[in-house]
């Protein structure tokens, strides 16, 4: 095979743009889609056309987010296929079922009933468009719990065991799935995406406050999406603190590397911000930090709820110190031990295949003995090097710190949002700058939002299946040439329909906001 | 159930899927014939009016199709999508134009223009169905790869599944699966003819006509391009494949094995000729009667009828359904690239709402389509 590491590389580009542009729809139809279900609701209640206009203006929006949405996950889920072959096989016994079932149950409810939706204002009884409305935004949560399952189970794989006759892993107990990780993985997600939503009705209706056009609308849009992004966010922000515990827990490198500690303490602080010292390395005594400011306990608070309590960083973890499931500091396994008996699962793996195919069952039992007792680091064996299973600390570290403080900015924003729409005329020539604060909102709070994923997705490198998989050793077999064709084809077609989904919302913004929406 | 009914039971959910998608591909075929059938631009509309409101299921049952072959034939998932690359993602590609172009291609400020989109809407069309014939072809035709799990171990190349360095361009540019392809594509062609038909009623009796020539004419050329891929079909040589505890022992060439696996297994046949009638039947009266618009009910359940004995020959009998070309040994069936008992067993409870799924689906098209 030609040039692994290209391979691998482009790969990994080629899945992160794809993700990143996909997360750019995906929680704005999470969002608003309930938010036009809950405007749509107003209006069966009221019978008031103001509410039947607004959820028509917002259900436009909607549509026009959700069609570029389907284009880019069909993508994603065909790239496990295209580029990560090995990892479709090695896998693919737990992995397939998430999917499949997201396709029977979700996509199809989604198809179903935003066609009737979006085209069947005259065609069906109000309340059934109304019931096709909340079906639409509950497919699309359920289409997001499946995926988040399968993506949780990735970065912690239970209910499987390795099966070493067919040389893959093989699904054991189906509920597993469904760990507390996933569940955590789900409401996060979910719930970001309602932030995301509110911060964009806001936005857009502050931009007609701002051209001083339907007053009323906007006011009310405000309300609505006001309060649903707050509650979105401090729901996110609450599953937030329980994704730390759980990333303290089962996967402490990634927390090692948002924070960029190598050398963890009891009664650890939390780095707020700090310019790393692009020198340290995990086995250097270089400083850890140029510059910093931290908050006492905080990361012994933030990992286990417990103020004294250890947390290891990087070198710590290599040399193998780390924390069990139940939160105690426990010494294990070093990295460089880790990946002996990796060699020596992938070494017994080998022996039993060779006694299967020789028909031994002696041998093959004495290999499996072997083999299950190294299982565990399994993965390890495609490393040479200890720092090959670091994952890159600086981006990690400052997209979670871009995550944070963008996420409490948005904390204070909904409260004023929401204060300015109750207590003050909007049109007031004092507080007129917060339209224009909410308008460049906006787009932080999809930097934000994405911001989440890249340390979700970042800080578990090198793993595709924690401990147990490498992107090294989950690829296809293709030239580095094709995949950055596609990779370029792909971020090419992206843009220009990302560039024409950003003019037509702006146009329709635009011609909509010099109608009269509310009389 | 046993391991092997369960193989069984999912390479019939696959062939179902696989059927519903061939016929709801009626959606590209329209979309194929934008530019020629919808001379003007009310047409043009008709057309993509007809065809928007039905788009996302055709889509959404290709996304199943793929979610539905990952959970239950893996190793065919991993070594298809990651082998014939090429042909996957220009398939994927030309489906990602068509997502957005319903929605964009009437809307101010698309930055584009309306042709453009309704260009995206051509490449889908036909690009998307001839390609995804190619595909299945390859069910019968093979492609040039190998298969070694072994290679798991190996830290330089740990690829289990390596394909020929063309990467799916072989597939494509072979004569016998594009033959099939474009069987799709007129196939589909018709069938939007047909449903269009179905669509406008008496409303324009020059339209009408005009609809109805056009399917007559790529009714025509499926007929021929349909008998064509089943007398190749019928006198290709297959593979014979015996498996045991998901490994293949042993791997013999079946001369005329398609044939043979549907006159032993003379049911696949049965349906395949029926499927064969049912099209007939509901081309040539909506082409011969004055004004017969029901022809696309009996043209979809033929499709779907002949496509279910298709993918039936291909899986069932001991049969390779994804032939290697390169190595046979490591030719994929449904016993040795399926998911375990366990899995296919957790999907069967899963797959049990899926008449669920297409009772809604009925009623809410039933609900849709009301004149």
């Amino acid at each position: 095979m030609e040039n692994l590491t290209s391979v691998v590389d482009w790969s990994r580009l080629q899945f992160a743009i794809t993700a990143i542009y996909h997360w750019l729809f995906v929680p704005l139809t999470l969002g608003l889609s309930v938010i036009v279900a809950i405007m749509e609701s107003i209006y069966l209640k009221t019978k008031s056309d103001n509410w039947l206009r607004a959820t028509k203006f917002w259900m436009t929006l909607f549509a026009i987010n959700f069609a570029i949405g389907v284009a880019t996950g069909l993508i994603l889920e065909f790239e496990f296929g295209t580029n990560w072959s090995n990892y479709s096989w090695f896998v693919g016994d737990i992995f397939g079922a998430p999917l499949a079932i997201e396709g029977i149950f979700a996509f199809f409810m989604e198809a179903t009933f935003g066609a009737v939706m979006f085209f069947g204002w005259n065609k069906v009884s109000p309340k059934f468009h109304l019931a096709s409305t909340w079906l639409t935004a509950i497919g699309a949560s359920i289409s997001a719990l499946w995926i988040l399952v399968a993506n949780a189970w990735m970065q912690y794989p239970v209910g499987m065991e390795f099966d070493p006759a067919q040389m893959r892993n093989v699904m054991v107990d189906f509920w597993a799935l469904f760990s507390g990780i996933a569940v955590n993985k789900f409401f996060h997600a979910v719930f970001s995406g309602w932030a995301l939503a509110g911060v964009f009705v806001i936005g857009v209706s502050c931009y007609m406050l701002w051209r001083n056009r339907n007053r009323d609308f906007a006011l009310s849009s405000i309300k609505v999406g006001g309060w649903f992004g707050l509650i979105g966010l401090l729901l996110t922000m609450y599953t937030g603190d329980g994704s730390a515990v759980q990333v303290a827990r089962h996967q402490p490198m990634k927390l090692a590397a948002m924070e960029g500690l190598y050398h963890g303490h009891k009664g650890q602080s939390l780095t707020g911000m700090a310019i790393l010292n692009p020198n340290k390395e995990w086995d250097n005594a270089e400083d850890e930090y140029l510059f910093e400011v931290s908050i006492p306990y905080g990361l012994s608070i933030l990992a286990n709820h417990d103020m004294d309590s250890f947390v290891p960083g990087i070198t710590d973890i290599v040399n193998g110190f780390s924390i069990n499931a139940e939160g105690d500091t426990i010494n294990t396994v070093s990295y460089a031990e880790r990946i002996e008996r990796g060699k020596l699962a992938q070494k017994a793996l080998g022996e039993y295949d060779a006694a299967r195919k020789a028909g031994d069952t002696a041998a093959m039992q004495l290999a499996e003995k072997e083999l299950r007792a190294n299982y565990p680091y399994f993965g390890y064996a495609y490393f040479k090097d200890v720092k090959e299973a670091i994952p890159p600390v600086g981006l990690t570290f400052t997209m979670f710190r871009i995550m944070v403080i963008l996420g409490s900015y948005f904390l204070l924003f909904f409260v004023v949002a929401l204060f300015l729409a109750y207590r003050v005329d909007f049109e007031k020539k004092g507080w007129k700058w917060f339209n224009i604060v909410a308008m460049v909102s906006v787009p932080f709070m999809w930097l934000c939002s994405e911001a989440g994923w890249a340390v979700a997705e970042v800080g578990r490198q090198p793993w595709t299946i924690q401990d147990l998989l490498p992107t090294i050793a989950a690829i296809s077999d293709i030239p580095t040439t094709s995949v950055v064709v596609t990779f370029w084809m792909f971020a090419a077609v992206f843009t220009v329909l990302l560039v024409a989904e950003v003019s037509i919302m702006c146009r329709f913004i635009e011609k909509k906001s010099k109608e009269q929406l509310f009389n | 159930m046993t391991l092997e009914c369960l193989q069984n039971y999912w390479w019939l959910i696959i062939s179902v899927l696989g059927a519903i998608l061939v016929f709801l591909l009626f959606v590209q075929g329209g979309q194929s014939m934008l530019f020629g059938l919808g001379n003007t631009e009310a047409r043009r509309d008709f057309i993509v009016e007809c065809m928007g409101s039905k788009w996302e299921l055709t889509f959404t049952t290709l996304v199943t199709f793929g979610g539905a072959f990952f959970a239950s034939f893996p190793l065919f998932y991993s070594t298809s999508f990651g082998g014939a690359y090429w042909l996957w993602i220009i398939i994927l590609f030309s489906f990602v134009l068509q997502a957005v172009s319903y929605e964009y291609r009437r809307k101010k400020g698309n930055v584009y223009g309306t042709r453009t989109y309704d260009t995206f809407l051509f490449i889908n069309g036909s690009v998307g169905c001839i390609l995804l014939g190619v595909a299945v072809a390859m069910f019968f035709f093979g492609g040039e790869f190998t298969v070694n799990r072994d290679n798991i171990l190996s830290g330089q190349a740990p690829v289990i599944s390596q394909w020929a360095s063309t990467h799916g361009f072989e597939a494509i540019f072979n004569w016998q699966n594009l033959v099939l392809g474009m069987a799709v594509l007129f196939l589909a062609r018709m069938q939007a003819c047909l449903y269009l038909l179905n669509r406008l009623g008496d409303r324009d009796e020059d339209f009408f006509n005009r609809i109805k020539a056009s399917a007559f004419i790529n009714g025509g050329i499926f007929v021929v391009a349909f008998l064509a891929f089943l007398s190749i079909l019928f006198t290709t040589t297959g593979y014979d494949v015996v498996t045991e505890g998901g490994r293949t022992v042993s791997v013999s060439e079946a001369p005329y094995k398609y044939f043979f696996n549907m006159v032993s297994d003379w049911w696949e046949l049965a349906v395949l000729l029926l499927g064969v009638v049912f099209v007939l039947y509901g081309l040539l009266r909506s082409v011969l009667a004055r004004h017969f618009t029901k022809g696309i009910w009996f043209t979809g359940i033929g499709t779907m009828l002949a496509v279910l004995a298709i993918f039936w020959a291909a899986g069932y009998g001991d049969t390779a359904f994804l032939p290697s070309i390169t190595d046979p040994m490591s030719s994929l069936t449904i016993r040795n690239a399926s998911s375990t008992e366990f899995t296919l067993t957790a999907m069967f409870y899963a797959s049990l709402f899926i008449p669920v799924v297409v009772a809604y689906i009925w009623y809410v098209w039933r609900q849709m389509d009301k004149k």
